[in-house]
């Protein structure tokens, strides 16, 4: 699997939301394809050395946010993407990763024209064959 | 309803006039890894050993798996596994030898798991144990405690002058006895990135006296850190609630606040503040912000820095 989890201790970020951070965002990406196994509860706290119970919350945290499904006995997998935010939420988000994106950009003195272009680039390379997704 | 493996009511331990305990209640959740924090002095070794029922208390009560601390039968002993801070053994006896002498002491004893543990430490077991290294002292002693399969582990600073290889098998160890989940562990520590990887309850002590007893998820949502600035120096504060701890640096006024609800964020505006944002808090910061004096001051780094203003 392409996908490697890392945590790190003594951050203002709970280990447990550290987990679903990385697994919601690695699915976003595609590192993380519909239908992989994540590992098992036990197996991902021993290769983290983090308690059980920790890595426990973050799966059920995922399976509630609909990034994971448990199918009985044969493990965690990654679910088919389903919006689960409001039209509202989803905008929110959006606005609040745009700002970020934006104030970092002006900071570095790019012009309108080179940010609209990179953004562009970017696009093109995180959505495969060009297809816009309309859901 | 939540089975218990310790309890104790109001426990306080006098040693002479020094209160070294004060009338300390905790409930130890069965399942639980269970922390204990608070600096050096702060009376986690003397609750320990009240609830251990090797000290005996001036006020108050313990129990310890459904028995009186004061009281505890052979039976339940051989149900608890106690490491103490410097990890006794008898330096006399070889490594085998302490094994054949501990398993004497209880009913069950499993071969696999000491030698599992001894394997991993690398110890043989034809050494003697005064000359093992501290590391490897603390592997014979973990190896001592897991063999007999207890159900409660009690460790006082197990990590204490361990190397991050012999830590980080600690650390192992305890994982896996909380994978069943009917074993319970009580440990002291000063490593919060251990006690992150580990605990779900922790237990605050602050001279001598109980100051937070939650599961960490709360300890974490509980407490809040804001960062005010203001036109000019920082005032002193009034009484805010659940104020824990304050320090001043570069001019900005940064706020540990404990139980912060709707009111706080304005209580802190209305101290004069020109800007007041919460920031998020580590488990270590929150722990080092109970653990401080609580006066206002200045860091340390700052004071040494800048000019004496005082002959």
């Amino acid at each position: 699997m392409a996908f490697d989890l890392n945590i790190s201790t003594g951050s203002s970020v709970p280990i447990f939301r550290q987990i679903v951070d990385q697994v919601r965002c690695a699915a976003a990406h595609g590192s993380l394809a519909v239908g992989d196994r994540l590992p098992s509860v036990r197996a991902l706290a021993e290769r983290l050395v983090v308690n059980h119970n920790t890595v426990a919350k973050a799966y059920n945290d995922l399976i509630r946010d609909g990034v994971i499904e448990s199918r009985h006995g044969l493990g965690v997998f990654v679910a088919k993407r389903r919006s689960i935010f409001t039209k509202a939420e989803r905008t929110r988000r959006l606005d609040a990763a745009l700002d970020a994106f934006l104030s970092e950009a002006l900071v570095l003195e790019f012009s309108n024209e080179e940010i609209q272009l990179a953004l562009e680039r970017k696009l093109q390379a995180a959505l495969p064959s060009g297809a816009a997704s309309h859901d | 309803m939540t089975d218990f493996v310790i309890r104790s009511q109001n426990l306080t331990r006098y040693f002479g006039r020094k209160c070294a305990v004060d009338q300390v209640t905790l409930s130890v959740p069965r399942g639980s890894v269970f922390a204990v924090l608070g600096r050096n002095g702060s009376g986690k070794t003397t609750l320990i050993r009240m609830l251990l029922g090797l000290l005996s208390p001036s006020r108050g009560t313990g129990e310890v798996l459904g028995c009186s601390s004061a009281a505890l039968t052979a039976a339940v002993r051989s149900r608890i596994g106690y490491m103490t801070e410097s990890h006794f053994v008898y330096g006399w006896m070889r490594v085998r030898e302490c094994a054949a002498f501990q398993a004497g002491c209880f009913p069950r004893w499993n071969a696999k798991v000491f030698n599992s543990v001894v394997d991993y430490f690398g110890l043989d077991a034809e050494a003697k144990a005064k000359n093992l290294s501290r590391g490897e002292r603390a592997g014979l002693s973990l190896a001592l405690m897991l063999a007999p399969e207890p159900e409660l582990l009690v460790l006082d600073d197990p990590a204490l002058g361990l190397d991050p290889v012999a830590r980080r098998a600690l650390v192992e160890a305890m994982l896996a006895v909380t994978a069943d989940k009917d074993r319970t562990i009580l440990f002291s520590s000063h490593l919060l990135d251990d006690v992150e990887r580990v605990a779900d309850h922790v237990a605050i002590l602050d001279r001598s006296a109980l100051r937070v007893h939650c599961a960490v998820d709360d300890f974490r949502d509980r407490i809040g850190r804001w960062i005010l600035t203001y036109a000019d120096h920082p005032p002193v504060l009034p009484p805010i609630r659940g104020l824990i701890y304050t320090s001043v640096i570069d001019q900005a006024l940064h706020v540990t606040i404990a139980n912060p609800d709707e009111r706080t964020q304005a209580e802190l505006e209305a101290t004069g503040a020109a800007t007041v944002s919460r920031t998020q808090l580590s488990l270590d910061q929150a722990v080092i912000d109970y653990l401080s004096d609580r006066r206002q001051r200045t860091s340390l780094l700052t004071a040494v820095a800048q000019e004496p203003t005082l002959a």
